[in-house]
Formats: C-alpha cells, sequence, structure tokens
C-alpha cells in the first residue's frame, strides 16, 4: 500500500527516443557544451546542436520549422541576462519565447517541450543537467506527432486565399 | 494559537523542572499548548544509533500525530527537538525513507504530510511572544544574577532555525530582559558529553569540568541550559569533576526556571529545591525576593 | 585567391565529406567508416571519407587533391569542434582555391563522442548532423572577411605589478600606452609586501624602479585616481573613456613636497590609513606611501573639514605657498581615447574571514590577516617594523593558520596557490624580527615553483614548528594555567594522531585570494567573461591563458586567477606580446557574418531600427529602406530574425541555411 509510486516504473512510453532540436549561441551555450565534452560528461544523445552566433538569431520560425519536421522538443540556449555577447540579443530571445511558448500552447504544444536555458560559457553541468532533464520531461509527455508533410502544407496553402 | 507540547521522557523523569517550570512560563505568557494525545519516546541519539530508520518511523508517529490538530509542535528536550527536526529533514531529502516511514505510519492508520513546525520554547519565547511582552510580566526581577548562558549542541548544529549557529543569543536575550545579567561564556556551545560520562568517563568528566569550570572563572553565579542531559551532566557530577580537576560550586539551573521565577512562579512549584547546588544562597545574595 | 565558380544552386553542389577519427577520441565511440559510407550515398555527396586524424597535413591534403581532383565545391568536416578548428579547414579550402566559407564543420567530438556512451545512439546522431550539414552546405556563398586597420595604442587597466610590465613592454616597443589605475598610486599589491618568496628580494627595492620608469616614460600617459567609464568599438579600433576623480590637487603643479601634509590642522590622522589596512591612521590630504606613483598628494573629501563645513584654515594652501597646487574647486574630468588593444590587469582582493567566525578574526585583538601582518614587518609600515601585539609587547608565539577561505566547499573551493609560500615567508620574518616560537598549521604544503621547496626546507632548518591539521578554532579560553592569556589554536595534529591545544599570543590567518568585487562589473564594461567562481575568463586554459574571446582585448595577472609575483609577470608579458603581434599585423580580418538588407523586400518598418545595441541599422528617408552599416555590425542576428518581411539577410547564417539545417537532423533524406 505506497502512496507514491518507485521512480523507475516502466510507462508506455519508456521507450519513446525524443528528438530534441537545440539552438545553441556560440559565446555561451556552446562554449559550455564544448567544456562538457572535454570534461568527459556524459548526458542523453537526443539532442541535435544548430550553431548561431547569438540567442537573438532564434526566428520564431525556426521552433516551428523544427517541430513541423518531427522535433519533440525544442531547447535554446543563450548567455546570462546581462552578459550577452551582443549586449541584448537574449533579452529579445527572452521575449520572443514568452510569446511563442503561449503560442505553441494554443497549438496543443505542451510547455515542457520548449525550453529556454540560460547558460554561461563554464557551466558545462548545466547543459548535461538541462539536457537530460529535458529529454525527461520529453519523454514522459511522448511523441509530439506534428509532422506536417510538405504535401500538406501546399493543400493547406492552397485554401489561403492571397 | 494552540502549539501542540511534546515533553519527551527526560521532561517526565530527570528533567522535571523543565516541564514544571516550562509549563508556569506559559501559563504566565499565556502561550496556549496541547499535550499530543498518546505521544511515545522520540528514541534520541541513542535508537538511531541502533536501527535508524525504524527510529525515523518512531520519531514520526509523533509528528503525525501533531499533525491532526496543529501546525507547531513545541519540544523541550534539545534531543527531542534535533531528533524530530532530522525526521522531518530526512523524509523530505531522501524518498527511501519517507516510503518506509510512510508504510508504517500507514499500518497504524496515521499519514503526514509534513506540514508541522518542530520549534524550541526559546523561539517561541523570543519570536511568537516576544522580549518586550515578557519584559513587562516580569514580577521578580533577577537583580543583575550573572548567569552562564549555555546552550550545548543540539539546538544548534545541525540545525540552527532561530538562532546563530556559532554565537547563540535568544537566550541571552530572554533573560536579560528578567534583568539577569549575562557574563562572557565562550563555550555556550560546546558539548557537555552527552552520555560519555558513561561510556568514556576520562572523556565526559573532563568535558563537564571544562563548562564548569569555564563559568566559575567568568564570575557566573548560575549555569542556564536548555537541556535535560546538559544540565544532569554539569549537576550530578560537579563534585566528582571539582574532586578530579578544580572545585567549582555552581547551581545549573533550566532557562525556564529562571524565567518563571523572574515571572513570579512559587519557588516549590519549579523544582528549584531540586538542585545538588542550591541556588537559594545565591538568590539571596541578590535579594531576589520571590513570590 | 581564385574562387572556383559556383552557384549556390543545390543541384550543382559537389559535396567532399571527411569524417575524422581523432585518434580512438571519435573513432571509440562513433563507427565512422559507417558514418562515411552514410554520407557517401547522400544526394550530391561526390566523395566521403574517414581518417585518423583530418587537422593534420596530410589531412588537409586529402580535401585539397579531392578538391582538384573530384572539381569540388563544397565540403564538410565531422571532427572536433569548430570553435577548434574551423579555422583549420578553411584556409584548408583557400590553399585549394576555393572560398573558405564553402565549409561546413559537423562537431561529432565534444557533442558527440566525448558525451554519449551508447555507441548505437551516438553514431545515430552523427549521420543526423552529417546529414543536415551537407544539406546546409549546398545553400552557403562566398563571402569574404572583412579587414579593419588596428589602432597601434594600448589601454592597461591596472597598476599593479602585471599592469605595470605589460605598460613598460609595449612602452619599450615604441606604442603609445595609456595606463589606468583607480587608486591614487601604481605598485598594486606587491607596494604592500615586505620582502618576496622564495628570494627574500625587498619587494619595494624591485618594484619601484618599475613604478618610476612608468612614471616617466614617454610612451605611457600615466592616469592615477581613475576609471573606465564606458567602451565601445570592436579589436583595433576601441573608443574607451576615462574618468578621472577629483584629487583637489593639481598634477601639473605638485611636487610632492609634503609641507601641506605637514601642516594639515589635523595635528594626528584620524582616517584608517587604506593602504596600512586601517593599523595606523592617516590625516585627510595624504600620500598613499612614500614612494607613491605619481608623488603627488590626495585630499579625501569625507575627512577634510573644508569639504564639511567650508571653515577651515586651510594650512596646506598656505604651506603650498607660490606653487598653489592645491584647487578645492576641482571636479572629475574625463577623456576619451582610441586604442586598438586592452589589456585588463586588475588584480584580487584578499578574502575577509568574516564567514569564518571560529577564527576569532574582529574577536580576539590579536587575530591578523596575513596582509595585515605584512605591513607590521614592513619598515614603512604602521610600527616601524615592528611586529607587535595590539598592545606593543613582542609576541612570544605565534600561530600561521593556512587556507583561510581556500579549499573550503563553504567558502571557495580553490587552492590559492600563494599562501603556503607566504606563510612560510611570514614565519621565517616575523621569527628573524622578534625570535617567537611560530608555528605553521596547514593542510598541505604546496612550494611548486623554482626554488620554493628549497624555502620550505630552509624554514625546517630554521625551527619553525609545522603541524599538520586543519584548525578547528582559535578561542581564549584556557585549560591549563599555562593557557590563561593566551590565544589556543586547537587542531589535529595528523601525522601525531591526537588533537593539539596550542597557546600563542598573535594569529596570523593566511587569507586566500579572490576575484575583486566589481570584477562582475568590470567584465561587462569590456564585454569578456567570467568562470563561475569570478575570474576573468581565459579563451583556453592551456592554450590561450592570456587572451579572451572578445578579441583584442587580454587578461594578465591575478584577475585570471591566483597566482604569484613571477607567473603575473610571465603573463604581462605574453599579454603584451599578443597585443604587439595584434598591432605589427597592422590590420585585422572580422568573420563576415554581418546582415544586409534586400532593400527590394524591405517594406520600411523600422522594426528593426531600434533593436541594434551597435546601431548599425538607420532608416533612410530617401528610399525609405533600412540601411546596415556593414562596419559596426557585429553579426548577432537579432534584426534578422525580427524582420517581419524576412528582408534582412545575414551571412553564413541565412533563414535557408538554417531551415535546411534543422530538416536536415530531423527528417531522413
Amino acid at each position: 500500500m505506497l502512496s507514491h509510486p518507485p521512480a523507475s516504473a516502466a510507462t508506455p512510453h519508456s521507450t519513446f527516443e525524443p528528438r530534441i532540436v537545440a539552438f545553441f549561441c556560440n559565446w555561451c551555450t556552446y562554449l559550455a557544451a564544448d567544456l562538457a565534452g572535454t570534461s568527459r560528461m556524459k548526458y542523453a544523445p537526443n539532442i541535435r546542436v544548430v550553431r548561431l552566433m547569438c540567442s537573438g538569431r532564434v526566428d520564431p520560425q525556426f521552433v516551428l520549422n523544427a517541430f513541423a519536421h518531427g522535433a519533440d522538443g525544442v531547447f535554446i540556449g543563450g548567455c546570462h541576462p546581462g552578459d550577452c555577447h551582443y549586449q541584448e540579443g537574449n533579452y529579445k530571445a527572452l521575449r520572443r519565447y514568452q510569446l511563442l511558448r503561449r503560442v505553441l500552447k494554443e497549438m496543443g504544444i505542451e510547455e515542457e517541450r520548449f525550453r529556454l536555458e540560460w547558460i554561461s560559457a563554464a557551466e558545462a553541468d548545466r547543459v548535461r543537467a538541462a539536457v537530460n532533464d529535458m529529454v525527461e520531461k520529453v519523454r514522459l509527455l511522448g511523441p509530439l506527432n506534428f509532422a506536417v508533410s510538405d504535401q500538406q502544407t501546399e493543400l493547406l496553402g492552397a485554401e489561403v486565399v492571397v | 494559537m494552540r502549539y501542540a507540547y511534546y515533553p519527551g521522557c527526560s521532561l517526565r523523569g530527570t528533567g522535571r523542572a523543565y516541564e514544571e517550570s516550562l509549563v508556569a512560563v506559559f501559563r504566565a505568557l499565556s502561550v496556549e499548548i496541547e499535550e499530543i494525545d498518546d505521544w511515545n519516546c522520540c528514541g534520541a541519539t541513542t535508537y538511531m544509533s541502533v536501527d535508524e530508520l525504524t527510529s525515523y518511523a518512531l520519531a514520526a508517529r509523533n509528528l503525525a500525530l501533531a499533525e491532526r490538530d496543529h501546525t507547531d509542535i513545541i519540544a523541550p528536550c534539545a534531543a527531542c527537538y534535533l531528533v524530530l527536526n532530522k525526521t522531518q529533514h530526512y523524509m523530505r531529502e531522501y524518498p527511501s525513507i519517507h516510503l518506509v516511514v510512510t508504510r508504517a505510519l500507514g499500518a497504524i492508520g496515521l499519514t503526514y504530510k509534513g506540514r508541522v513546525k518542530v520549534r524550541h520554547p526559546l523561539d517561541i519565547l523570543l519570536n511568537d511572544v516576544g522580549v518586550e511582552a515578557i519584559a513587562a510580566k516580569v514580577k521578580v526581577p533577577l537583580n543583575g544574577l550573572k548567569v552562564a548562558p549555555y546552550y550545548g549542541c543540539q539546538i544548534v548544529r545541525p540545525y540552527a532555525t532561530f538562532d546563530d549557529q556559532r554565537d547563540p543569543t535568544s537566550m541571552d536575550r530572554l533573560l536579560s530582559a528578567c534583568g539577569a545579567k549575562i557574563v562572557r561564556y565562550p563555550l555556550k556551545t560546546r558539548c557537555c558529553g552527552g552520555s560519555q560520562k558513561g561510556t568514556l568517563p576520562e572523556v565526559g568528566l573532563d568535558l563537564i569540568h571544562y563548562l564548569l569550570m569555564e563559568a566559575q572563572k567568568n564570575g557566573a553565579e548560575v549555569i542556564s541550559t536548555v537541556c535535560p542531559l546538559c544540565q544532569f551532566n554539569l549537576e550530578s557530577f560537579q563534585k566528582e569533576a571539582g574532586d578530579r580537576h578544580h572545585p567549582t560550586s555552581i547551581p545549573v539551573l533550566y532557562f525556564s526556571q529562571l524565567l518563571a521565577l523572574a515571572l513570579g512562579a512559587a519557588p516549590d512549584s519549579i523544582g528549584l529545591q531540586r538542585g545538588f547546588v542550591p541556588i537559594e544562597p545565591v538568590l539571596a545574595g541578590r535579594e531576589i525576593t520571590y513570590a | 585567391m581564385p574562387d572556383v565558380a559556383i552557384q549556390s544552386n543545390p543541384e550543382s553542389s559537389r559535396i567532399g565529406v571527411y569524417v575524422c577519427h581523432c585518434g580512438t577520441n571519435i573513432a571509440g565511440t562513433v563507427d565512422v567508416r559507417k558514418l562515411a559510407a552514410y554520407a557517401g550515398q547522400l544526394p550530391n555527396v561526390v566523395v566521403s571519407r574517414e581518417y585518423k586524424y583530418m587537422c593534420s597535413d596530410p589531412g588537409q591534403a586529402l580535401i585539397e587533391q579531392d578538391i582538384a581532383e573530384h572539381k569540388l565545391n563544397r565540403v564538410v568536416v565531422a571532427s572536433c569542434s569548430p570553435l577548434l578548428h574551423e579555422p583549420t579547414f578553411r584556409r584548408t579550402l583557400g590553399r585549394a582555391g576555393l572560398n573558405p566559407f564553402l565549409l561546413q564543420m559537423v562537431n561529432i567530438r565534444e557533442h558527440v563522442s566525448w558525451v554519449h556512451l551508447d555507441k548505437q545512439a551516438a553514431t545515430q546522431k552523427t549521420e543526423d548532423l552529417v546529414r543536415a550539414a551537407v544539406r546546409r552546405v549546398s545553400l552557403h556563398k562566398p563571402l569574404e572577411k572583412r579587414r579593419v586597420s588596428i589602432n597601434p595604442s594600448v589601454l592597461v587597466v591596472g597598476g599593479g605589478i602585471a599592469g605595470i610590465h605589460a605598460a613598460l613592454t609595449l612602452a619599450e616597443a615604441g606604442k603609445q600606452v595609456y595606463l589606468v589605475e583607480r587608486e591614487p598610486t601604481i605598485g598594486g599589491h606587491m607596494a604592500m609586501f615586505d620582502k618576496t618568496f622564495p628570494t627574500l628580494d625587498c619587494a619595494a627595492c624591485i618594484l619601484t624602479p618599475k613604478m618610476t620608469a612608468v612614471g616617466s616614460h614617454p610612451n605611457i600617459e600615466l592616469w592615477t585616481y581613475s576609471d573606465v567609464v564606458k567602451v565601445d568599438g570592436y579589436v583595433g579600433n576601441y573608443k574607451v573613456q576615462v574618468k578621472h576623480k577629483p584629487r583637489y590637487v593639481n598634477e601639473e603643479l605638485c611636487i610632492g613636497c609634503q609641507e601641506c601634509i605637514t601642516a594639515c590642522v589635523y595635528k594626528e590622522g584620524k582616517t584608517p590609513d587604506e593602504f596600512n589596512l586601517g593599523l595606523s591612521k592617516r590625516k585627510p590630504i595624504y600620500l598613499p606611501f612614500p614612494q607613491a606613483v605619481p608623488q603627488i598628494v590626495v585630499i579625501d573629501q569625507d575627512a577634510c573639514i573644508e569639504f564639511k563645513s567650508g571653515k577651515c584654515k586651510k594650512t596646506c594652501i598656505e604651506a603650498c605657498g607660490e606653487r598653489v597646487a592645491i584647487d578645492f574647486q576641482q571636479k572629475e574630468t574625463f577623456d576619451e581615447v582610441e586604442v586598438g588593444a586592452i589589456i585588463l590587469a586588475t588584480g584580487f582582493k584578499t578574502f575577509s574571514p568574516d564567514p569564518n567566525p571560529h577564527y576569532g578574526y574582529g574577536r580576539y585583538p590579536n587575530v591578523y590577516t596575513s596582509l595585515e601582518v605584512e605591513r607590521l614587518i614592513n619598515a614603512a609600515g604602521p610600527t616601524g617594523g615592528e611586529v607587535v601585539l595590539r598592545d606593543g609587547q613582542h609576541p612570544k608565539a605565534v600561530g600561521i593558520i593556512h587556507c583561510i577561505g581556500s579549499r573550503d566547499a563553504n567558502t571557495n573551493r580553490w587552492c590559492s596557490k600563494v599562501c603556503c609560500m607566504y606563510s612560510l615567508k611570514l614565519a621565517h620574518l616575523i621569527k628573524e624580527h622578534t625570535g617567537a616560537d611560530i608555528f605553521n598549521f596547514y593542510i598541505d604544503m604546496r612550494t611548486p615553483g623554482k626554488g620554493y621547496e628549497e624555502f620550505y626546507d630552509r624554514l625546517l632548518d630554521e625551527g619553525v614548528h609545522f603541524v599538520r591539521g586543519r584548525v578547528a578554532e582559535v578561542s581564549d579560553w584556557a585549560v591549563h594555567p599555562s593557557e590563561e592569556g593566551k590565544l589556543v589554536i586547537r587542531a589535529e595534529d595528523t601525522l601525531a594522531g591526537f588533537v593539539r591545544r596550542v597557546p600563542v599570543d598573535m594569529v596570523v590567518l593566511a587569507v586566500g585570494l579572490e576575484p575583486q568585487a566589481d570584477a562582475q562589473e568590470v567584465r561587462r564594461l569590456f564585454n569578456i567573461s567570467c568562470s563561475t567562481e569570478g575570474w576573468f575568463l581565459e579563451r583556453h586554459p592551456k592554450l590561450a591563458p592570456v587572451s579572451t574571446f572578445t578579441e583584442g582585448i587580454y587578461i594578465a595577472g591575478a584577475c585570471q586567477g591566483p597566482k604569484d609575483i613571477p607567473d603575473s609577470v610571465a603573463q604581462a608579458g605574453a599579454a603584451a606580446a599578443e597585443a604587439l603581434s595584434l598591432i605589427d599585423a597592422k590590420f585585422v580580418e572580422l568573420e563576415p557574418y554581418t546582415a544586409s538588407v534586400l532593400e527590394e523586400e524591405c517594406s520600411g518598418c523600422k522594426s528593426c531600427v531600434p533593436l541594434c545595441p551597435y546601431q548599425a541599422i538607420a532608416y533612410v528617408n530617401e528610399t525609405q529602406k533600412a540601411h546596415i552599416n556593414e562596419v559596426l555590425c557585429k553579426g548577432c542576428g537579432t534584426c534578422v530574425a525580427a524582420c517581419p518581411s524576412g528582408s534582412i539577410r545575414q551571412n553564413f547564417f541565412e533563414d535557408e541555411e538554417i531551415f535546411e539545417e534543422i530538416e536536415g537532423v530531423l527528417t531522413y533524406a
């Protein structure tokens, strides 16, 4: 008669491997991920990193594009507020993230699937922890199955009157 | 608010004076307490060294009982205070302990959700009642009675929630408000040896001696304690320590006895007559005449 | 370098894929042969190889050969982090006649082989990443780096030994140096020491000639009592604004005779003397220490009566006489300079023992920090070189406690590197001055430098007692009569196996080194990073210890991490050399990741204009379009992401390129 379920219980989704697309800024998070590598830290292999110069470069379309092509989660990594290599790019990323998060929710994409983390160049362990954490959270949510084929997009587009 | 009151075994045994005086203090200050019905021994440090997991369950039963009607437990005995706090902390921190204890409690129809705060009387008096309120109710000022404030270790290590870990002053402030003079006492948080007087007497007796000696050196007329075992050690073995090293002759009281005295309680009702080293001459010397 | 004619039309791209083994670093986890084979069958991939060390000469030659033989016009290299070898492989392409930016690197080492245990999952990940790179690289366009000229002047921030050495090195090379120091004098911490380890050289004797050289060098503009307040620009072209705090003394007219100090209405000093760490008092008008450079007095406006009441007799002005150097009306002034490179040498601060009350600092008067004892030992210090207790008596026994604040999970985890050596030095000097019994309490004895271990041996021969054990507490309660009136140090002597109580008269806390209190503000000002501990972050801990990730800005000395004087001087020389290397190249090439507006698609909405922190975007009234100044653009891409009509493009990070990369990692070709 346990009041808490054991932590390692197998769930229907436990064999599902989430696919996470990550946008890392060159100066902080990408470097931290490199440092995690040189330090031989180990983390989940589900993440695919796209390198950008600044988290401010992340266009909301990138995020939508990722989900539309089969990503189960999207992760943006940037410098801590105040530390952006280009002064304020990360603040803009934050603003876009806040709005986009709500839009995604309306579309039925859960909050845990879209994550923004501030990780500085020396914080290798945070990369490891954040990736592992996100993979587990998305694993529990299951696959997004949002993939829209090009054909479907075209059909949808044809219905829009220009 | 009504506090759950957890006396623990010592306060019904050798630490009787602690309870008698504390109850008198609470009555004088209108602090409402309700003894937990059917409380059990907390296991203290001894049981925890024998069977850790069971000892948590033992202690948690009291927490579960209290949680039914209250949000705060007052645990005057330092060991009970530590054990209950530790049990709570470990249940929160370690899921495996939480699991076992929850199952054990469940077997007797109890649950514990972690919503009770385990508090020390010093904390209640200082933070809930307040120094000014206490000073206002003083009927028998302590006339500069020189007190060495001895906190011992269990209410400051490892959990120091209501006072500074290295230099606690809660007892200092309360007793000063009653007119006592707090003497310099660098050993205020030093261990008294606990049960070592029994198991390793050559170590235990020395520790007791240092505490007594330093209090005497700094001119203390009385040592004020918060823990039944500290009080027992310092009082009962004072002669033996004195025979071995240097003689000391200082009365050892609970802080609540001094407080109760100041608030007008009858001396016989708060156990002042039971001290190995009598307090009466000291009080007379300070012209502290009680009601 | 002639470019091979290319189209950014995917159909015509001919891609070469190169998978590096990196010995077993990659090949030990990733199935490199499978990866190369997989890449080989992707669309537009003409040749796909795997090789042990792609960055080696033969590795690079492979690429060059293939480019010629197979007429490749795009290259993908799957190996280590681009931050390491992107420049290497770009040069390879250049040598082969291809534009260097027709390369895409894939990080399969730091981001894959070194961080994943599951070999199958790792190989699958590399296949996804390489597929994405193959799709992206087809869209790469040829780009040219931007060339900017370098201003040959250098700004050095911080006038301690590191800043002084860097400034002199650069000045001797004929460069104009601006040395900014926030205290009224240069010299830093070294000026406070008595002797330096292990040679026991007199600190002032070896420092003051360098200080004087700085003060008189024609190429050094020395600005003391000044702060940098604004930094703009980029490598080779920094614009720096410096604020000069008012000394209330005209620097051109003061000759440092100090008559004003003698004449001050305060017969005795009442303000704690900062240079003597509060162990003595100074007057409101003062010289920080006798060998100060510049030899110009300062007036402390918080202590001076004239500022408080306006009614002082001003005997200082009287004493100054015809020189008329004192000016109570002086205001702060500003200067703006243009420099090509900046060296930060802002030093350290010592750990303040307050979080460790069990050592008794502040509670027991005769507990000192090591820096305070340096001042006592120094003949020019508050006690004229007498090591005495607060009551003036000489100590008969002194305890020196190592590792205060360092190697401690509660305060600072790092080892401060210099404390063992200076504790040995202090043991020697205190014994020399007082003949007292000295006890050093240490955890480990760290004496790695040249002559350092020999110095330790010398101390052992001098009869200093060493107790290996972490001190639990310093207290004044006595167990035996012999301990009465003493400070008792309790420590477990781990080599002997029992707990010791050592009664002493004086306790010296060997405090560790920490970053300066304003390190975060300073590094934001210069746009560099700090490590998690707060030290300025070097570009690479082994191979680039004095440069930062911001081009043109270098760091030297203790601001980069705890170190002794020899290492500080070495780093200062290194930073100066790197700055000279930058300047003598005459120009620097900047990455071409700039953004530009495609005018035919710009709607003139002006959303982008306020977004740029470098004000690189302007709205042009004549054309009613936005325009980006390529020189000012740093290439962050924020405007690109923001443009509602998608009319701003970023070189090398175009929307289409990124979409290909995203889709590439997700969909199967």
